[in-house]
C-alpha cells in the first residue's frame, strides 16, 4: 500500500525545477489522460453555455440576474476540478483504505434526505438544502462509495494474488454492500439513481470477473423486481405516468407526454446546424421543462443542432473509450473495476439522460455528466474523473 | 512498484472488459443514429411543429360595409354595441392575476365579481359554463349591452383597469328603410363554418371563429367587398402564454360600402303593392277550380331599361332578415326553411320560374319575322285552330279575321301564332324531320331572347328557366322514360294518357308541343328578371343588358369608388322596324288591348307605358298572372302565382308602382313633387372621410303616403285597397279557363 508515494517516484536523477519536470518524461503532467480531461472541460464549457442560454430569460428562477445559472455552472466546474486534482492527490488507493469512513458518510446523507432535512424536488426526495441557496444530492456520492467499496472487496484476494477470481462469499458481501444504500435511495424515491446504481454493480461485476452465474443472475433478478414494481404497484403515479409517456408520446401531449414531446420538437427543430446559440424559439419560450437540468441536451439540440448536439455525444465518446482504455491497461484489478464501474455509471447515465430527450428512453431525473446544471452531480463526476487519472498516473509507464 | 502480479489480468476480466466496451460504443452509436433521425430526417417536420408552437395571432375584425340604395339610405348597415372586454393576456402581468381590476370592473358594471371573472376563465374539461372557449390572447368580452356611461367611466380612468377596453363594436342590422324590407335581395349572414375557417387559413383575410359570412343575396355575392379584412396581430409567446416576441401587425381594413340601385322608397312602394295585390286576388272568386284564388307567391322586378339597373325587387312571401342576426333561433329557422314553411328564402325574381303565357308572343313574333313572315301580312285569326283532330281554341273563341302580326300581338290571338308555329313545324319535317339541321326558329328566338339560361344578375343561385327545345325534350324523355312508360296507360285517367304519350314519343317533337310553345304554354319556364330583360331591351330599343343591382363599391373612407358598369348581354334578334312594329303594339295593349282596363285615365301622351299580359296555366294549379311592361325609362314586370290573369291580379299593383315613380294620380293628372323617380337616379351617394354617408331622409311609409297623394279619398283601408279595383273584381274579366281537351291543353291571353 504505497500507493500515496506513487507521486514522488522518480525514475531519475537530481530534481528538475519548474516547468520542466513538470513535463518530464514521467512527470504527473505528462502520464495524466489529456484526452479524457479536455473532453470533461470542453463538456463543462458547452454545459456553461447552454444553462446560460436556458436560464437567461428566466426571471422566476434566477432571481433577476441572467448570468446567476452561468457563473454558478463555471462555479461548480471548478469546484469540481478541485476536487478531480485532490482525488488524484491522494490516489485512487488510499481512498480504498478511507471506503469504511466514505460508506458511513454516504449512508448517513441519504438517511438525512429521508428526515425532515430532506427536500423533494420534481417529485423525488433527494435533496438536502444546505442553505445560501446551496442544495446536496447525496446520492450523487454514493455512486462512488459503492463502486469504491465493492471493487474494495472484490478485488482484495484477487489483488493479494490469492485467487484468480473473487469467490461467491466475497460476491456477495459486496452485493450487500451496495443493496443498502440502494434500498434506501429507492425510498426517496429516485428511480433514475437506482437505475444507475444497478448498471454499475453489473459493471463492477463483470470487470471483477465473478462467474457468470452471478452476472446472469443478477440480470435475471433484476427483470423479475422490475415485473414485481411494476405489478406492486411499489412505484409511484407519476413514475408510471413517465413510462407509459415514454410508450406512447402523444397519448397525452398536454400532460405527461408534454415534456417528451416538447423535448422532440426543440431537438427536432435543430436540423443540422441549429438555431444559433441563444435563437432556439423552445428554448427562449421556455416549452420544454428542466432545460438546464435534465433537458439541457435539448438546448444543444435546437441551437447547436446535429453538429453541436453530436460534438456532446463524441466528446462523452472519447471519455469513455479513455476511461475503458484505462480499465484494460491498469495492472491492479481495483483500478479495473473502478475505472469500469465508473465506465458504466457514465455511459448509463448518459445514454439514459439523452436517451430521454430523444424519445427512445423512459423519462427519469438524471442529469448529463458534466454539461447539466447541478452542484453535486457536477463535483461527482469530477471525482469519478480524478479516480481514472489517479489509476493511470500510477500504472507503470511500461505496462 | 507493488506487490500485483504484472500479469495479474485473467482473459476473462480482459474478455469482458472488450464487451463493456462495445456495448458502451453501441449505446452512443444509437444516440448519434436517433439524433440524426430526429434532425436530419424528420428535422423539417419538427421545424414546423416549433413555430406552430410560438406564435399566436390574434385577429381584429374588420366593420362589415353598409349595404345602400340608390341614393345613399342604408338598406344595411351596422348597429353599435359597446362592448367591455378584458384581456388575459394583460390581466396576468398583474400581480394578483387582475382580480383586483376585475373586482372594480364588477362595481362599474353592476355584475357580481364572481360572475366577471367566471366569463374571463378559460374553459376546460373540469370548468363549466360560464367560460371563454376562444383564444386565450383574444379580448374576452364581459358585456355587449354596457350604457355609455359605464364606457366611459372604464375608458377615462384607463389607469385603474389596465386590460379592460370599452369599445364600440359593430352588428349587422337590416333597417327597413321606410319599411322597405328587401330581404332576399339583401341575404343575410350566418356564422362561419370549420370548414371555411381551414380554407381561409392561409389566405389573406382568416376567418375569426366569430366571424359572419353572406350565405345568401347581396351579402353573399359581395362578401369578400363587404368583409373587408380583418387585422391580424402575430405575436411570439412562450409556454406560458407570455408575450415575448416582437408583434407583426396588420390593421383591419374595414370593408367597403355597396351602393345599389335600389331605391328604398320604390323597393317599398313595390313591395306594398305586390302583398296588397295578392292580398285583393285572395278575395276573387275562381269559376274554374270553384274557390277563391290562392295567390301564394309573387315577384315584381322594377328595372332601368337602359342599363339593365334594378330599382326595386320584391319577392313574396318575405320574411324579416333581422332574425338572422346574432344567430338564428331553431324555430325561426324551421319557420323560414321547414316543409310547411312557403320558403319565404327564395328570392322568386330570380328562382321562381313559371310558364310565361302571353307574355311570350314578342319571343314568337320575332320569330316570325325571322323566319320570313311579312309584318302586315293577314294572318288569319280564327276562333279555333284544328290539327288532326285537335282543337286549339283562341281566347273565349274571339276572331278576328286576317291581321298583321302587330295586331296579333295587341289583341293577344292565339290562333296567329298557332298557325304560324304549325307551319314552321311543318317546314321542318313535322314529328320525324329530315336528316339536317331543323330550322326551329321559334326555338333559336327563344334562346337569343336570353331565356333557357341565367341572365347574370349579381345574386347568387339565380335559376336558368327552360326553352323546351328539341334537344331539351331528348334529355328529358331519356330521363323520365322509365316511369312514364310504367305509369302510362292508353284508356287511363288524364295523367295516365299523358304519361302513355309520352311514353311513345316523348323524346320527338309533336305538333301540339310546337302550338302551345308559340304562346308560351307548356314546359317552357321563365323567370320575372329574363322577362324584365326582354322588355327592358323592347323599350330601349333592343339591347339586352345583364341585370345588376350593384351600381359601385365605395370604400370605407369614400376615397376609392369602384363602379360597376351596366354590361351589355347582347341584342334582341330583330331589325329597328320589326321593333317599332312590336312597340307600337305593345302600347295598344295599354290603349286599347288586354290591360287597357286597368290603365284608363293613364296619361299616355306624357308617359308612353307598354305592357303584355299573360295567364298560364299549371297543370293542378290556378293560373299564374304575368304583367310585363315598360315606359321609356323603366321595365315592370310581376307576376303573381295562383291568381289570374296577368291583368287583373297585378295590372292594379303594376299601375300604383308607375304611379308613385312618376307622381301620377289616380285620375292621371301629374304632380312632379309626388314623384319619387320620374327618370334614373345617376349620380352616387357620397361617403365622407369618416365614413359616414349623407343620405336623404325616407319616411316612414312611402307606399301608404303615394296611395294617399295619389287619390283625393282618405287612405283606404288596407284590406280594402283601391275602389278601381272593387269595380271590377265581378268579373275578373279575361280569366279563363276551360277543361282541356285533347291537344288543347293550354291557352293564354
Amino acid at each position: 500500500m504505497t500507493g500515496a508515494n506513487g507521486f514522488s517516484v522518480s525514475g531519475y536523477g537530481p530534481e528538475r525545477a519548474g516547468w520542466t519536470r513538470v513535463f518530464a518524461r514521467d512527470s504527473l503532467a505528462r502520464r495524466l489522460d489529456w484526452p479524457i480531461l479536455m473532453s470533461a472541460i470542453a463538456l463543462s464549457l458547452i454545459g456553461s453555455l447552454l444553462v446560460y442560454s436556458a436560464t437567461r430569460n428566466r426571471t422566476e428562477i434566477n432571481q433577476g440576474d441572467p448570468y446567476y445559472f452561468l457563473v454558478r455552472h463555471l462555479m461548480n466546474t471548478g469546484i469540481g476540478m478541485c476536487l478531480m486534482i485532490g482525488t488524484i492527490w491522494l490516489g485512487h488507493r488510499t481512498l480504498r483504505n478511507a471506503v469504511p469512513v466514505l460508506y458511513g458518510l454516504s449512508l448517513m446523507g441519504i438517511l438525512a434526505v429521508l428526515t425532515p432535512l430532506g427536500s423533494t424536488v420534481n417529485g423525488a426526495h433527494s435533496w438536502i438544502v444546505v442553505g445560501g441557496g446551496f442544495s446536496l444530492q447525496p446520492s450523487e456520492f454514493v455512486k462512488i462509495t459503492i463502486i469504491l467499496g465493492m471493487a474494495m472487496l472484490l478485488a482484495a484476494r484477487v489483488d493479494a494474488g490469492d485467487k484468480l477470481y473473487p469467490d461467491h462469499r466475497t460476491v456477495l458481501q459486496a452485493l450487500g454492500l451496495a443493496a443498502v444504500p440502494m434500498l434506501i435511495v429507492m425510498l426517496m424515491p429516485d428511480l433514475g439513481s437506482v437505475m444507475v446504481m444497478v448498471m454499475i454493480v453489473l459493471g463492477v461485476l463483470l470487470a471483477s470477473g465473478a462467474s457468470n452465474r452471478w452476472v446472469f443472475g443478477l440480470l435475471g433478478a433484476g427483470a423479475a423486481g422490475g415485473i414485481a414494481v411494476w405489478q406492486l404497484h411499489i412505484l409511484d403515479e407519476y413514475q408510471i405516468a413517465r413510462f407509459a409517456a415514454f410508450a406512447n408520446p402523444s397519448l397525452d401531449p398536454a400532460g405527461v407526454g408534454y415534456n417528451t414531446n416538447q423535448a422532440r420538437i426543440a431537438i427536432g427543430s435543430g436540423g443540422l446546424t441549429g438555431a444559433g446559440l441563444f435563437h432556439g424559439s423552445q428554448t427562449t419560450g421556455q416549452f420544454v421543462p428542466e432545460q438546464q437540468t435534465d433537458f439541457v441536451f435539448t438546448v444543444a439540440g435546437e441551437e447547436l443542432g446535429f453538429m453541436g448536439a453530436g460534438l456532446i455525444i463524441v466528446l462523452l465518446g472519447v471519455i469513455l473509450w479513455r476511461a475503458s482504455r484505462i480499465a484494460r491497461e491498469t495492472t491492479e484489478l481495483y483500478g479495473t473495476i473502478v475505472a469500469a464501474g465508473i465506465v458504466a455509471w457514465f455511459a448509463f447515465q448518459s445514454f439514459e439522460n439523452i436517451g430521454m430527450t430523444l424519445g427512445i428512453m423512459p423519462v427519469t431525473g438524471l442529469p448529463l455528466p458534466f454539461v447539466s446544471y447541478g452542484g453535486t452531480s457536477m463535483f461527482a463526476v469530477w471525482v469519478a474523473l480524478g479516480l481514472l487519472q489517479s489509476i493511470r498516473v500510477q500504472r507503470p509507464m511500461s505496462a | 512498484m507493488t506487490n500485483i502480479p504484472e500479469t495479474g489480468r485473467t482473459p476473462r476480466v480482459q474478455i469482458r472488459l472488450v464487451v463493456i466496451q462495445i456495448l458502451v460504443l453501441s449505446l452512443l452509436g444509437t444516440l448519434g443514429g436517433r439524433l440524426w433521425y430526429l434532425q436530419i430526417r424528420e428535422g423539417a417536420e419538427y421545424a414546423k411543429e416549433a413555430s406552430g408552437n410560438h406564435v399566436q395571432q390574434v385577429v381584429e375584425p374588420a366593420v362589415r360595409g353598409s349595404i345602400l340604395d340608390a341614393r345613399g339610405v342604408a338598406l344595411a348597415d351596422n348597429e353599435t354595441r359597446l362592448v367591455v372586454s378584458a384581456s388575459r393576456t394583460d390581466l396576468l402581468k398583474q400581480k394578483d392575476d387582475g382580480k383586483a381590476v376585475l373586482a372594480k370592473l364588477a362595481a362599474v358594471l353592476g355584475m357580481s365579481t364572481e360572475e366577471v371573472e367566471q366569463k374571463v376563465r378559460l374553459c376546460d374539461a373540469k370548468t363549466p359554463q360560464p367560460c371563454w372557449n376562444g383564444s386565450p390572447y383574444q379580448p374576452i368580452p364581459i358585456t355587449d349591452e354596457a350604457t355609455a356611461k359605464q364606457a366611459l367611466q372604464i375608458r377615462e380612468r384607463a389607469e385603474d383597469f389596465p386590460g379592460i377596453t370599452a369599445e364600440p363594436e359593430a352588428v349587422r342590422r337590416y333597417a327597413a328603410p321606410g319599411n322597405a324590407n328587401t330581404a332576399q335581395v339583401l341575404g343575410y349572414l350566418s356564422p362561419v363554418t370549420d370548414d371555411e375557417i381551414t380554407k381561409a387559413q392561409d389566405s389573406d383575410s382568416p376567418y375569426l371563429r366569430s366571424d359572419q359570412v353572406g350565405r345568401s343575396g347581396l351579402e353573399r355575392q359581395y362578401d369578400k367587398e363587404l368583409r373587408g379584412k380583418a387585422g391580424v396581430t402575430r405575436y411570439e409567446v412562450d409556454n406560458l402564454g407570455r408575450v415575448i416576441g416582437q408583434a407583426e401587425a396588420d390593421a383591419a381594413q374595414p370593408g367597403s360600402n355597396l351602393v345599389t340601385s335600389i331605391d328604398a322608397r320604390v323597393q317599398r312602394v313595390a313591395e306594398y303593392e305586390l302583398n296588397n295585390a295578392m292580398k285583393i286576388a285572395r278575395t276573387q272568386f275562381d269559376k274554374i277550380t270553384g274557390e277563391n284564388y290562392k295567390a301564394d307567391s309573387g315577384a315584381v322586378v322594377v328595372m332601368e331599361a337602359k342599363t339593365g339597373r334594378v330599382v326595386a325587387m320584391a319577392s313574396a312571401p318575405a320574411y324579416d332578415p333581422n332574425v338572422w342576426v346574432g344567430g338564428i333561433s331553431a324555430k325561426d329557422y324551421k319557420k323560414l326553411t321547414g316543409k310547411n314553411s312557403d320558403y319565404p328564402l327564395l328570392n322568386r325574381a330570380i328562382q321562381g320560374q313559371s310558364a310565361p303565357g302571353s307574355t311570350f308572343k314578342v319571343v314568337s313574333t320575332a320569330a316570325a319575322v325571322e323566319a320570313g313572315y311579312e309584318w302586315d301580312g293577314g294572318y288569319p285569326c280564327t276562333s279555333s285552330y284544328s290539327v288532326g283532330g285537335q282543337v286549339f281554341k283562341n281566347f273565349e273563341g274571339e276572331s278576328f279575321g286576317p291581321i298583321s302580326l302587330g295586331r296579333a300581338l295587341e289583341v293577344s290571338c292565339d290562333t296567329v301564332f298557332y298557325g304560324l308555329a304549325d307551319r314552321e313545324w311543318k317546314k321542318d319535317g313535322g314529328i320525324n324531320p329530315a336528316k339536317g339541321e331543323p330550322k326551329d326558329y321559334f326555338y333559336k328566338a327563344a334562346h337569343q331572347f336570353g331565356l333557357g339560361k341565367e341572365t347574370g344578375i349579381d345574386l347568387p343561385n339565380e335559376v336558368t328557366g327552360r326553352v323546351p327545345d328539341r334537344q331539351w325534350k331528348e334529355s328529358y324523355w331519356k330521363a323520365n322514360k322509365d316511369s312514364w312508360c310504367k305509369y302510362g296507360k292508353k284508356d287511363g285517367s288524364y295523367v295516365e294518357k299523358i304519361a302513355y304519350e309520352n311514353c311513345l314519343e316523348g323524346n320527338k317533337m309533336r305538333e301540339g308541343d310546337s302550338i302551345n310553345y308559340s304562346i308560351g304554354q307548356g314546359d317552357t319556364l321563365v323567370t320575372p328578371i329574363q322577362e324584365a330583360v326582354i322588355y327592358g331591351a323592347l323599350a330601349n330599343g333592343g339591347t339586352m343588358y345583364t341585370p345588376t343591382i350593384g351600381k359601385a363599391i365605395v370604400s370605407a373612407d369614400g376615397k376609392t369608388v369602384q363602379e360597376i358598369k351596366p354590361k351589355v348581354q347582347g341584342k334582341l334578334p330583330v331589325d329597328k322596324a320589326t321593333i317599332k312594329g312590336m312597340d307600337a303594339a305593345l302600347e295598344g295593349v295599354v290603349t286599347r288591348g288586354t290591360a287597357a282596363w286597368k290603365f284608363g285615365g293613364w296619361p299616355q301622351e306624357e308617359i308612353p307605358l307598354h305592357a303584355k299580359t299573360g295567364t298560364a296555366e299549371v297543370y293542378g294549379k290556378q293560373t299564374t298572372s304575368w304583367l310585363a311592361t315598360y315606359s321609356k325609362d323603366y321595365t315592370v314586370v310581376m307576376t303573381i302565382a295562383q291568381a289570374g290573369t296577368g291583368s287583373g291580379a297585378s295590372g292594379e299593383a303594376v299601375r300604383h308602382i308607375y304611379n308613385a315613380m312618376y307622381g301620377v294620380a289616380d285620375d292621371g293628372k301629374i304632380d312632379k313633387k309626388n314623384a319619387l323617380l320620374p327618370t334614373p337616379q345617376t349620380s352616387l351617394p357620397k361617403v365622407q372621410a369618416d365614413g359616414t354617408i349623407k343620405a336623404p331622409k325616407v319616411s316612414k311609409d312611402p307606399a301608404k303616403e303615394q296611395r294617399v297623394s295619389q287619390q283625393d279619398a282618405p287612405e283606404p283601408d288596407e284590406t280594402q285597397p283601391g275602389a278601381t279595383v272593387q269595380q271590377n273584381t265581378s268579373t275578373n274579366r279575361d280569366t279563363r279557363r276551360r277543361r282541356r281537351k285533347r291537344g288543347s291543353r293550354r291557352m293564354c291571353t
